[in-house]
């Protein structure tokens, strides 16, 4: 199987996402996987690393420039072609919406091909619902803190228990029909106003 | 009420993604019935993509690309076609600080001149060959660009060679500036506001235009899928009189302010209001102090500048074979010719009663001035537009033109 097995460039500006991938090629019996998070000299590396197949993310700038490299022999010594399979437009269509494309060296029959770009797409999926739970996460640990110092300015100023700060926040959010985050944030940034400052 | 026609646009952060921004921020399009969704992207290969594989309808290209989409040059390629420009102008070449000195030991100005800037060029680049140092690297956006094309002209005409005196490379826009001043590239060829930042940050002059290499030239184009414009002819024709009413507020003066404030919005350009007066009020700032004044340096809609020339396609189809990207043929040439769609742009503006070219091609270089043309409906005034090296194209001698600048370049 040594020499069939199949090199793989992945041109990725995200550590974490590149990772993911390679940790998904390497489990599918792919050992010869480089890993590029930064394009300069890219194409010193591509003639010496010599890939039959190059992943890549669409967030990606120099794409553009990568095309080009591609297509001149003259830096990758053999011609590199764009997915798996023109006529394959679900392929296609799937790569795109996940963020990725990938490229192959001309003459590499199809069937090898796909598996990679199939694993790439799903790990980019997962990368991306990954990514979106983070966010959400994130935004989510933020409000609780804009709204547990809502609370505490309301205890103070008014005398109200914890309760029925809270209680008052989102009887105000219901009235206005707004998120009680956002009404938490309004009353933050209003005592921060109010407060004897510099100026 | 009628259902609105949904139409989403993906496009660079360039300066003449103008139309678009404004067809869309000034409600030209909603007048027209159009929900205009604008999608900003990285880099040319994702538009192309995005456009195939259907996530927009239209797009901001590069004029050049539809047509290597139809003759099959790029790894994707969906049918698009070319119903409206987007604008005249709008590029320049900048150069690194260093090459400029060198540039003015040998007689550069800081005129924007090509002649001058190309002839100072030349005798630097033969400099260095005597003393054995590296070819100069200058970068473009893209292979199937105005810039790549327009830089090569102004270099072979300039009698340098392009690849052999000066290697050419791609970046996208948004890095050039900051490639120059790490001494990564010399000199690049780029629309605006990318010139005028590498000004701004002191890592380069700006040492020509396009509209002095080559005056009233083609540059962005408005990129349609043709499956999706033959499903809605009357979507296409609504966005494409949207655009035109966008481009005649683009022309005035008067809004330029307030368009400099559109594109340097975070949703677009992302970049300093400033940076968009130097095209927009045609005064380059071609280093810190000095500012030339460049009359047509981008021209969103005086001189038919939205029109669909078929002799501005069928000029990047030469240049396309001049520089080894396709081969010359009759039916290469066909494509290239029925990418843009002429008939389009007047059935679209018809019903604006506005000044329409009557012909689809023109032979460019041929005005040297500001000249009145036949046209159907109002008067319509083009030109001048001609070549800095006085070279003429007449698009019914393809073949000739072709074989003159091969002969060139040998």
């Amino acid at each position: 199987m040594a020499a069939a097995a199949l090199t793989i460039l992945v041109i990725d500006e995200n550590r974490i996402r590149a990772s993911i991938i390679e940790a998904g090629l390497r489990d599918a019996g792919h050992e010869r996987v480089t890993i590029v998070h930064d394009v300069t000299g890219i194409a010193r590396r591509i003639a010496e690393i010599e890939p039959d197949v190059i992943v890549i993310d669409l967030e990606n700038p120099n794409r553009d420039m990568l095309e080009n490299m591609f297509q001149l022999s003259r830096a990758v010594k053999r011609p590199i072609a764009m997915f798996v399979d023109r006529s394959d437009q679900a392929s296609i269509e799937a790569a795109v919406e996940a963020g990725v494309s990938a490229y192959i060296v001309d003459g590499l029959r199809q069937e090898r091909v796909k598996p990679i770009l199939e694993m790439a797409i799903s790990r980019f999926n997962a990368f991306s619902r990954m990514a979106r739970e983070l966010d959400e996460a994130r935004t989510e640990l933020e409000n609780r803190k804009v709204l547990d110092r809502a609370k505490g300015i309301l205890m103070k100023s008014r005398g109200l228990s914890e309760e029925a700060a809270y209680a008052l926040l989102r009887k105000t959010a219901m009235n206005q029909n707004r998120k009680i985050a956002e009404i938490a944030q309004s009353l933050v940034t209003a005592a921060g106003l109010l407060e004897p400052g510099d100026d | 009420m009628t259902t609105p026609f949904q139409i989403t646009a993906g496009f660079l952060p360039l300066l003449d993604s103008a139309l678009l921004v404004v067809a869309r921020e000034r409600g030209f399009a909603a007048g027209e019935g159009v929900e205009l969704s604008l999608v900003r992207e990285s880099s040319w290969a994702n538009i192309r993509d995005r456009l195939a594989v259907g996530h927009f309808d239209v797009a901001h290209m590069l004029g050049p690309m539809p047509i290597a989409c139809n003759l099959g040059l790029t790894p994707l390629a969906a049918r698009t076609i070319v119903p409206m420009a987007l604008g005249l102008g709008g590029n320049a070449v900048t150069v690194s600080t260093g090459l400029w000195q060198a540039m003015q030991e040998h007689g550069a100005r800081g005129d924007l001149d090509p002649l001058l800037s190309g002839t100072a060029l030349r005798a630097v680049v033969e400099e260095r060959g005597r003393m054995g140092r590296e070819a100069l690297r200058f970068a473009v956006v893209h292979p199937h660009s105005g810039h790549n094309y327009e830089l090569r002209y102004w270099l072979a005409a300039c009698g340098m060679m392009p690849d052999r005196d000066i290697e050419i490379v791609i970046l996208p826009p948004p890095l050039m500036a900051d490639a120059l001043g790490s001494g990564r590239i010399d000199g690049y060829c780029v629309g605006e506001p990318w010139n005028t930042a590498a000004v701004a940050k002191k890592a380069g002059r700006i040492a020509t235009v396009k509209a002095a290499i080559w005056k009233s030239s083609p540059e962005k184009v408005l990129g349609v899928a043709a499956p999706w414009a033959e499903a809605h002819p009357e979507a296409l024709a609504a966005l494409q009189r949207a655009l035109y009413r966008a481009a005649q507020w683009c022309g005035v003066a008067s809004n330029h302010g307030e368009l400099a404030e559109l594109l340097s919005s975070k949703a677009y350009v992302d970049r300093p209001a400033e940076w968009m007066r130097p095209a927009l009020d045609g005064l380059i700032r071609h280093d810190d102090g000095d500012t030339v004044a460049v009359a047509d340096f981008f021209v969103p809609h005086a001189k038919a500048a939205t029109f669909p020339w078929k002799s501005h396609a069928l000029w990047y189809y030469t240049q396309m074979v001049r520089w080894g990207q396709v081969e010359a043929s009759a039916a290469n040439e066909a494509i290239a010719r029925e990418t843009y769609r002429s008939d389009l742009y007047r059935a679209a503006l018809k019903p604006l009663g506005v000044a329409l070219p009557g012909a689809n091609a023109k032979v460019e270089g041929a005005l040297k001035t500001a000249t009145p043309v036949g046209s159907a409906g109002a008067s319509l005034v083009l030109g001048p537009d001609g070549f800095f090296d006085g070279a003429i194209f007449d698009p019914d001698k393809v073949g000739e033109y072709i074989a003159t600048q091969t002969e060139r370049a040998n």
